[in-house]
């Protein structure tokens, strides 16, 4: 049996509205349908199942909201080699796949792995030498900055299972924060932790949408600015190679093919990544752990205010086209319609693009547990001096926030040189 | 097309991109991205609904020019439709 729980769609998630069921019992179903539909702080997401199975029983109905964690079906595993959750926490996959791999290079004997495979894991044996504990257990701790060492398992074999995480931030929540060693209040849901200590404030019954979403991001950063040790590099990028490049492409396009000019962009940090890989992961459980997938968050602000962030799945993997498509899709659903519980937690690395406006540098904000975050300002004529003469080009400052618990500056420079070498060479992106 | 049809095309589009917002109260020579919170995404999304509701392919080179409802309107009555 495996346990289907309302998932952490970002450190900034704490509970989420079940808005409907998209089986029933007795449905079959299949690793990565989508089987609910979850309204967070900041959009409703289709959630996607990790498990192949039949559902066994829903627990939670629609309308109903509950804290992260919490069970909300229970599904049951068949056949043999599918790890049941709880069993063989340690060598579960923390995150899913980014791309199921293609049937044919399955079928295949002596194919080599896809460029994209399945997110680096922890070896289990390096995670159980550390602490025993469910992925799901490490990433709820992650993202309410609770401490494993201090929890005790429940577990078989005394791991630590999602259960314990989740009953230590209810204690902490009943403690004052200096009382709850290592479990970080601030890393709960505000009405969590006064309505344990006081009767609820006297304020109006639901908060409206844009508050919410307010507090959600309120949290995250909050978090980032606090644990995040920040730093923060900028070079300027002569952007007249790609421009003209663009344009030439944008000439031979049809209107609904045209690209946009963070098009590019956003390419040539998917190709420095390969380049310098260290800046695309997460830093967990106090250790670095880069991703071989690419999975760049962008972010897209909505019209009623506030921000979400996306991913862009396996975007080293996509050519020019393919990556407009893929951000007029991600955008259109962020802003209309439906985000997939995958592209919420499955970025590696977040890209801000503030280019609209006037603005020439961004220093951004890292999205934990993500170690760095790419910032584009606007694109304008600026003198630029070379080979001992100046004139005038389109110059695009780019930025570089990054975890310095992960990388070094040094690191940092080559990915900010990396990415200006791509830009230079456009017709090669 | 009269300048006053294509005014109120020009609404609908922007009714639909920024619903919050009232575009038939746009001043003639406001910038409308800046007035109506429009992004780069959102004003292709305009140029490509312009196309499909008019027929006329606005290349890139000339978006620059078209920042306000007098320009859009002049601009789109000075081609065939």
């Amino acid at each position: 049996m495996a346990e289907f729980r309302m998932p952490s769609l970002g450190s900034d998630m704490l509970e989420g509205t079940l808005l409907e069921w998209r089986v029933k019992p007795g449905d079959r179903v299949r690793r990565r349908d989508v089987i609910a539909v979850v309204d967070t702080d900041k959009a409703a997401i289709e959630i996607e199942v990790f498990e192949d199975g039949i559902v066994e029983v829903l627990l939670v109905q629609p309308g109903q909201k509950i804290p992260v964690g919490t069970v909300m079906a229970v599904i049951r595993t068949e056949g043999a080699g599918i790890p049941e959750a709880g069993t063989a926490g340690a060598v579960l996959p923390e995150r899913p796949p980014v791309e199921a791999v293609p049937e044919r290079l399955m079928a295949g004997e002596q194919v080599p792995p896809p460029a994209a495979p399945a997110p680096l894991q922890p070896s289990a044996s390096a995670a159980a030498e550390r602490i025993k504990a469910s992925p799901y257990a490490r990433r709820l701790a992650t993202e309410h900055s609770v401490d494993l060492r201090n929890l005790e398992g429940t577990g078989p074999q005394g791991s630590i299972c999602a259960a314990d995480v989740q009953r230590a931030l209810e204690t902490a929540a009943q403690l004052p924060p200096e009382e709850a060693p290592g479990v970080s209040l601030a890393g709960l849901p505000p009405g969590v932790a006064e309505e344990r200590r006081a009767p609820a404030p006297p304020v109006a019954e639901k908060p409206a949408a844009a508050d919410a979403m307010r507090r959600a991001i309120a949290a995250a950063v909050t978090r980032s600015n606090r644990e995040i040790p920040h730093y923060y590099l900028q070079t300027r990028i002569d952007m007249s190679r790609t421009l003209r490049w663009l344009e030439a492409e944008n000439l031979k396009r049809s209107i609904k093919e045209r690209l946009l000019p963070v098009v590019p962009l956003i390419k040539a940090v998917a190709s420095a990544l390969q380049d310098v890989p260290e800046l695309n992961g997460y830093w967990i459980d106090d250790r670095h752990q880069p991703q071989e997938a690419v999975n760049i968050g962008f972010a897209i602000s909505l019209r009623q205010g506030g921000l979400i962030a996306p991913a862009i799945l396996g975007a080293d993997l996509m050519s020019m086209d393919d990556l407009m498509e893929a951000l007029r899709d991600l955008i259109t659903r962020a802003r209309t319609g439906r985000l997939r519980s995958s592209e919420m937690t499955d970025a590696t690395i977040t890209v801000t693009n503030l280019g609209d406006l006037g603005v020439e540098t961004v220093y951004g904000v890292i999205y934990p547990p993500q170690v760095a975050l790419v910032g584009f300002g606007k694109t304008t004529e600026q003198p630029w001096a070379e080979n001992g003469m100046l004139g005038v080009r389109p110059v695009l400052t780019a930025t570089l926030a990054a975890d310095h618990r992960a990388t070094d500056g040094r690191r940092g420079a080559q990915f900010l040189d990396a990415l200006n070498r791509h830009l230079q060479e456009p017709s090669k992106l | 097309m009269s300048p006053d049809q294509i005014r109120q095309i020009i609404f609908r589009l922007l009714k639909r991109i920024a619903p919050e917002s009232e575009p038939s109260e746009l001043a003639p020579d406001e910038n409308i991205r800046r007035a109506l919170d429009i992004d780069s995404f959102d004003a292709l999304n305009f140029f490509i609904q312009l196309h499909d509701e008019l027929g006329v392919t606005i290349p890139e080179s000339d978006y620059g020019q078209l920042n306000t409802l007098e320009e859009i309107v002049h601009y789109l009555s000075a081609r065939p439709v």
